[in-house]
């Protein structure tokens, strides 16, 4: 990194990095991350990188955030890239997967799905129609999501 | 596909969306169907289902749907039980979930009408016996489009390339949503007519294109009726508006008379899958294009079909001998 670095390397824990420009929020919602948990958590926003022009870049400590968590990325960072840290160094690097279909990872945003009816006992399930642009319905009734409103309904 | 009949890999099968089903299992259906309707008739009677029992689950209202599958279901020397959710429990908060696991038990197929959209996969998800979509909220409705295609091809000899005309309530109008997917793998051009608050929606616009279908959305009926093939009219439906205002806006918007089919070409047929409010006037129920009570009745033969097929009873070539 040519540039000072604007955050100190952590010893343990999760960095996720090239997230889009302007999505570190959302990527820390969608994490639940922000929730409930004191672990230290720093988030650059808009940095200059050679691949996307911007990105932002999160990095949670003392926390190795698992596969199904790290699959949830794939809404709104689908091109980040995922670093497992341990004592200072690289110890796993992990790849976001869009499966075919998501399972219980969002709630159909549709006002009138069955799903709306929180005691519903079955899965979320979100079918991936298309990844690129991504088109994800909802497996029960069959309606498009928003990803805005999709980050709301993160469960 | 076995020549006899409906011989799938385990032998049922749900029927939650016209995708479920490809053309040439349409097409045998229909077949199915027509053999059968000396059966729906009266005439024949072919215990084709008999020791079945039908669990048929209407959340919501409905009389062509739930009668005739209760009809169908009879006249196959099978057994019925219902279902409202008025005086079940239902009422008391029960989760579908739950009900339909009663459901599993009691009977042998399940045919579900609900107002929530997806009730019918998650149904068919919760239980191991076949189910049968009459109707999700604004979702799906593909038994009435197998009985809207039986009535077409009954009509003109053939599916493809036909001229259809829907008008009405394209947005919450589950039928035409349907019928809409399954006439464009037919090769139809289609014609949306709807006031611009009642379009279908994009997404399924953009499905019906994306099969390379020739689709027009117009606000203007009667310059449509002249090259139709099909005019398939549907009530402004006044339960799936979130606000009474804009229903107010939009109700009566289509009201076809005789006189407004003067320039139609001769075979031109006029369905709906009713009740019907305003859209048709009672003048066009004498006229040689109306359609929509044969329509309606065309729900038996079919949902005869229907129901062999998602049990995996196969329809023999010559019915009742």
């Amino acid at each position: 990194m040519s540039e000072m670095r604007r955050v100190t390397a952590i010893c343990n824990g999760t960095v996720v990095d090239h997230i889009p420009a302007g999505k570190a929020l959302q990527v820390m919602q969608m994490l639940r991350v922000d929730i409930g948990r004191s672990n230290p958590i720093s988030l650059v926003m808009n940095v200059p990188s050679g691949k996307a022009g911007r990105k932002d870049v999160l990095k949670i400590e003392d926390r190795e955030l698992t596969q199904e968590e790290l699959d949830r990325l794939a809404l709104i960072a689908p091109n980040a890239s995922v670093a497992i840290i341990r004592n200072y160094s690289v110890a796993e690097k992990r790849q976001i997967e869009l499966g075919s279909e998501l399972v219980n990872i969002a709630r159909c945003s549709f006002w009138n799905c069955i799903t709306q009816n929180s005691r519903e006992p079955l899965p979320h399930k979100l079918r991936v129609i298309s990844a690129d642009p991504l088109d994800l319905r909802c497996s029960y009734c069959g309606r498009s999501q928003s990803i805005e409103e999709l980050a709301e309904s993160i469960l | 596909m076995a020549a006899l009949g409906f011989v799938g890999g385990e032998g049922m099968s749900d029927l939650i969306t016209m995708d479920d089903l490809s053309n040439d299992e349409i097409l045998e259906i229909l077949d199915a169907a027509e053999r059968l309707l000396p059966v729906a008739n009266g005439d024949v009677y072919a215990p084709l289902l008999q020791g079945k029992v039908l669990g048929n689950l209407f959340f919501e209202n409905s009389t062509r749907t739930r009668m005739s599958f209760e009809s169908a279901m009879k006249r196959l020397g099978g057994e019925v039980v219902n279902l409202s959710s008025v005086g079940s429990s239902v009422a008391k908060g029960e989760t579908l979930y739950d009900t339909m696991q009663m459901v599993d038990g009691y009977s042998d197929i399940a045919v579900i009408r609900h107002p929530r959209q997806g009730a019918a996969q998650y149904s068919a998800d919760a239980i191991e016996i076949p189910v049968l979509n009459a109707g999700d909220g604004a979702g799906n409705h593909p038994t009435q489009t197998m009985l809207d295609l039986f009535t077409i091809r009954q009509a003109h000899g053939t599916l493809e390339g036909l001229n259809v005309v829907l008008v009405g309530d394209l947005r919450y109008g589950r039928t035409t949503h349907s019928l809409s997917h399954a006439l464009v793998r037919f090769g139809a051009k289609l014609t949306l007519v709807s006031p611009e608050s009642l379009r279908m929606p994009t997404e399924i616009v953009g499905d019906l294109q994306s099969h390379g279908s020739d689709v027009v959305e117009s606000e203007n009926l009667a310059g449509a009726i002249a090259d139709a093939d099909v005019i398939y009219m549907t009530r402004i439906q006044k339960e799936r508006f979130p606000d009474e205002d804009e229903y107010a806006k939009v109700a009566g918007i289509y009201k076809m008379t005789a006189d407004d089919l003067a320039v139609a070409k001769a075979g031109m047929i006029v369905m709906h899958p009713l009740p019907r409010v305003d859209e048709i006037d009672p003048s066009v129920d004498s006229t040689q294009h109306a359609r929509y009570f044969q329509q309606a009745f065309n729900g038996v033969p079919t949902r005869m079909a229907l129901l062999c097929r998602s049990l995996g009873v196969e329809v023999p070539k010559e019915v009742g001998e």
